[in-house]
């Protein structure tokens, strides 16, 4: 091997192995696939923290953006929830709906949740955690997005991001409806 | 007040490593000596201010100091005192922290103990050591800040990841990290020989016992990460060929390579190259098992996925790696064997052969492990492989393994004679046959188990041959048995340890075959007062649900199932497995509890139970040598310990 270039055969054979790994930061893991995606989204009532009722039949024709969040959820709640109000305060009049589902969680620390983050958009408990068991929630922060037609379009796993949001919520209010 | 003194000694910490690694080179180069004093000091200073990085996590851990972020996403104002210290190393960026201290620690002893006797290599292991110590707290400044300031200050944190509430957790991590860094040592040698153009045996004979060191802590971890699965988990197993696990495994395997292949280059002056490879795989790999599981670029169990630190870990990698073997390339021409391999039947060539099985092995689980990726890559489908498959591939080849464990060390070095094979291996071989012919009659059937056990009992064999001839040799210079046996362990410690060692990794090999071949497993609902029985190998168990409580501690709600297990010599023994509820958990957490038992363990987890206490279902199993892994690990730490004894034996 003396002198030849076949040595360099060595630090050569590193170089597709690193670029398969560095592939991987183009792949997404959270991307878990849902089987409820393209699906209609499963019908709820629920009482808001306010004490209104929150029906989904009643969003048809909106964009809906599902948020499951609990207030021990520290640090991804605590890190999304002031992107989710500003998400809601930039499309509350392009014909979006974010509302916010509080699963696994007690009354008292849930209020001082929306009060420290001075949410305005809808915010109801889930006490039983009927419509997480619905949507398929895992752990929270979940966040599920439905056209304009009731069908869950996005599943996004951990905290949300205004990106993420602004570009979910473009592309199904591009849809026709 | 804590995140910013943290954030400073981080940062500070950083800045010094990197200047006494540009130091230490600049005074080679120009050959004054006060460059490679403030070197020193630089890693004096590195070693100071990430000691006092954990004195101050611990003070903020101790004190409830929920403005760092991390204090609060791993304790809450219930967790008890003891796990708020190891919480310490719970998540990622706490664990970065433990690495890089490790790292400061060795870099320390680095200069004390090699300052004066190797004047010549120390100056490039200093810079290497410092080059990655401060990639490290480059790490803990940009992407993973451990003392990242939480604002507004919660009232409580959220807590420890439940799981983690355990002793194993104490160990696992520590012995483990002190395991990966311990490669660093080598590695910067090799690389200190590479720069400095000495490729010869010296950086081998100084790291030989760290390497030794190393490789103990690594196993440590591993069989205590098992133990840890084994009892919190379960699921009543201790490797599941997670990546994580996979992550820690694989250098385990290159480090093994390394360990043996260097003695033939001791010997025989061979494998020059091969030895810098795998010193450089087993430190990349180390790296990888952390940019693996940090990245989130493979799911896993034990995962999260953590911003930008996986570029961080990836640039590394690439940087150390390309680095390290265009080195290597560019020394190939000292690097020629000076020895020839003489015959295929010789030890050279076993250790050759034992070798290329390591590196089949890593190569398979890094495949394996990495097969998402590839898949998602090549053929844009998400494919994971899992048990059946490392299963399937690494059974033969660990198998074989075992085989040259007991060939190795007792063949002739160059070319053994038919006579030296006859001597040495006939009676292990005829052991191996009749123990399997035995086994065979008491109706095992599985033929992977009956191959396991008679090559197990051929490697005792040959190292029993081995200690018989040497005590014998010994007794007829006047010694009685022990002092024979003592005077044999003390003088050649390395042999005698290595076949410790050997006998240490039979036992657990022992424990994985006779588990994975034997496991009764049996789920049932009982009513309060109703039994189950179920047939052991060796007895009949049975089970009586005796009721059930809920308490409270001091962070979570338990309830406690209690059961009377009853064997079939009428011993009683009552086991309480539970469930734990902690707020921050959706699902509980299962309490396991177990009978350990040489040959057999009870193992019993509470599943669903009816409120009132009337009802409960239980997963009840009976593992069979389970508790050989981890008398294997305690012989391992005896081999281990005898082998790092220093040397007692003039050079050859």
């Amino acid at each position: 091997m003396k002198g030849g270039w076949l040595r360099w055969i060595i630090p050569a054979a590193v170089v597709p192995v690193l670029v398969l790994l560095a592939y991987g930061f183009w792949t997404n893991p959270r991307e878990i696939p849902s089987p409820l995606l393209g699906r209609p989204a499963a019908p709820f009532v629920l009482t808001t923290f306010d004490k209104a009722p929150l029906t989904l039949q009643d969003l048809r024709g909106k964009v809906v953006l599902i948020n499951f969040w609990a207030s021990w959820c520290i640090p991804a709640c605590y890190d999304e929830a002031p992107a989710l109000e500003r998400t809601w305060l930039a499309y509350k009049d392009k014909g979006v709906m974010v509302i916010g589902v509080n699963v696994q969680d007690t009354e008292e620390p849930a209020r001082k949740f929306l009060a420290r983050f001075q949410h305005s958009f809808p915010n109801a408990p889930d006490p039983r955690g009927y419509v997480a068991v619905e949507y398929g929630v895992y752990g929270v922060p979940e966040t599920f997005f439905i056209d304009r037609r009731g069908r869950v379009r996005f599943k996004h796993v951990g905290a949300l991001t205004d990106e993420t949001a602004r570009k979910r919520l473009d592309s199904l209010l591009e849809e026709p409806s | 007040m804590i995140p910013e003194l943290g954030y400073a000694a981080t940062v500070v910490g950083f800045v010094l490593a990197l200047y006494g690694a540009i130091a230490a080179v600049i005074g080679v180069r120009t050959g004054q000596a006060n460059w490679l004093r403030t070197g020193e000091r630089a890693a004096i200073g590195v070693w100071l201010l990430i000691t006092a990085c954990i004195a101050l996590m611990l003070y903020a851990f101790l004190t409830f100091d929920f403005s760092v972020r991390y204090v609060a996403v791993n304790t809450n104002r219930g967790t008890p005192f003891y796990y708020r210290i190891t919480a310490l190393w719970g998540a990622l960026e706490g664990s970065i922290v433990l690495w890089a201290w490790m790292l400061s620690v060795y870099t320390l002893i680095v200069v004390v103990r090699y300052r004066r006797r190797q004047p010549e290599l120390y100056p490039w292991v200093l810079s290497v050591m410092l080059g990655i110590l401060a990639f490290f707290l480059l790490v803990m400044s940009i992407p993973a800040p451990p003392f990242e300031r939480l604002s507004p200050i919660p009232p409580d944190g959220r807590g420890l990841n439940p799981l983690l509430e355990d002793s194993g957790m104490i160990t696992h991590p520590v012995a483990l990290y002190l395991g990966f860094t311990g490669f660093s040592v080598p590695f910067a040698f090799a690389m200190a020989a590479l720069l400095v153009g000495r490729t010869g045996d010296e950086w081998i004979t100084i790291t030989r016992r760290w390497t030794i060191v190393a490789w103990y802590f690594l196993s440590l971890g591993l069989l205590i990460g098992g133990w840890w699965s084994y009892h919190v988990l379960g699921w009543g197993g201790y490797w599941a060929w997670d990546p994580v696990e996979n992550a820690a495994f694989m250098p385990w395997l290159t480090g093994t390579a390394f360990l043996h292949s260097v003695m033939i280059q001791e010997r025989r002056r061979m494998l020059k190259l091969w030895n810098l490879t795998l010193i450089i795989l087993t430190f990349g790999l180390t790296l990888f098992g952390t940019f693996l599981t940090r990245s989130g670029i493979i799911g896993s169990v034990h995962s999260f996925t953590q911003g930008s630190i996986g570029v961080f870990f990836l640039a590394f990698l690439a940087l150390a790696l390309l680095g390290a073997f265009s080195l290597l390339a560019w020394r190939t021409d000292g690097l020629r064997a000076q020895g020839e391999l003489d015959s295929a039947v010789s030890r050279e060539s076993v250790f050759l052969l034992n070798n290329l099985f390591l590196i089949a092995a890593t190569f398979t689980v890094f495949f394996g492990t990495v097969f998402p990726l590839l898949s998602e890559a090549v053929r844009g489908v998400k494919v994971s492989v899992g048990a059946p498959f490392f299963n399937l591939v690494n059974i033969p080849i660990f198998l074989a393994l075992l085989f040259l464990m007991g060939v190795g060390p007792l063949i002739a070095w160059r070319r053994a004679s038919a006579e030296n094979l006859k001597r040495n291996f006939l009676k292990p071989v005829l052991a191996g046959i009749v123990a399997a012919a035995v086994l065979r009659l008491f109706g095992v059937g599985n033929v992977l188990v009956l191959t396991a056990m008679a090559l197990v009992v051929f490697v005792a064999g040959t190292i029993a041959l081995d200690y018989g001839r040497a005590v014998r040799a010994r007794r007829r210079s006047g010694d009685g048995w022990g002092a024979a046996t003592w005077g044999l362990l003390l003088r050649q410690n390395r042999r005698y340890g290595g076949f410790i060692v050997h006998l240490g990794i039979l036992v657990v090999a022992l424990g994985v075959a006779g588990s994975q071949a034997w496991q009764i497993q049996t789920e049932v609902t009982l009513d309060k007062g109703q039994s189950v029985e179920v047939d052991g190998y060796r007895t009949r168990y049975r089970v009586r649900f005796d009721g059930l409580s809920a308490s409270e501690e001091s962070n979570h709600g338990k309830v406690t199932g209690t059961f009377t297990l009853t064997d079939g010599r009428g011993k009683e023994e009552v086991l309480s497995p539970g469930r734990k509820f902690y707020p921050q958990e959706q699902t509980p957490i299962a309490a396991v509890d177990y009978r350990l038992g040489i040959f057999e363990d009870v193992y019993l987890v509470l599943g669903d139970f009816a409120r009132d206490g009337s009802q409960a279902t239980i997963k009840l199993q009976v593992n069979r040598m389970v508790s050989w892994l981890w008398i294997g690990g305690l012989v391992l730490t005896l081999g281990a310990a005898l082998a790092i004894l220093p040397d007692h034996r003039k050079p050859a």
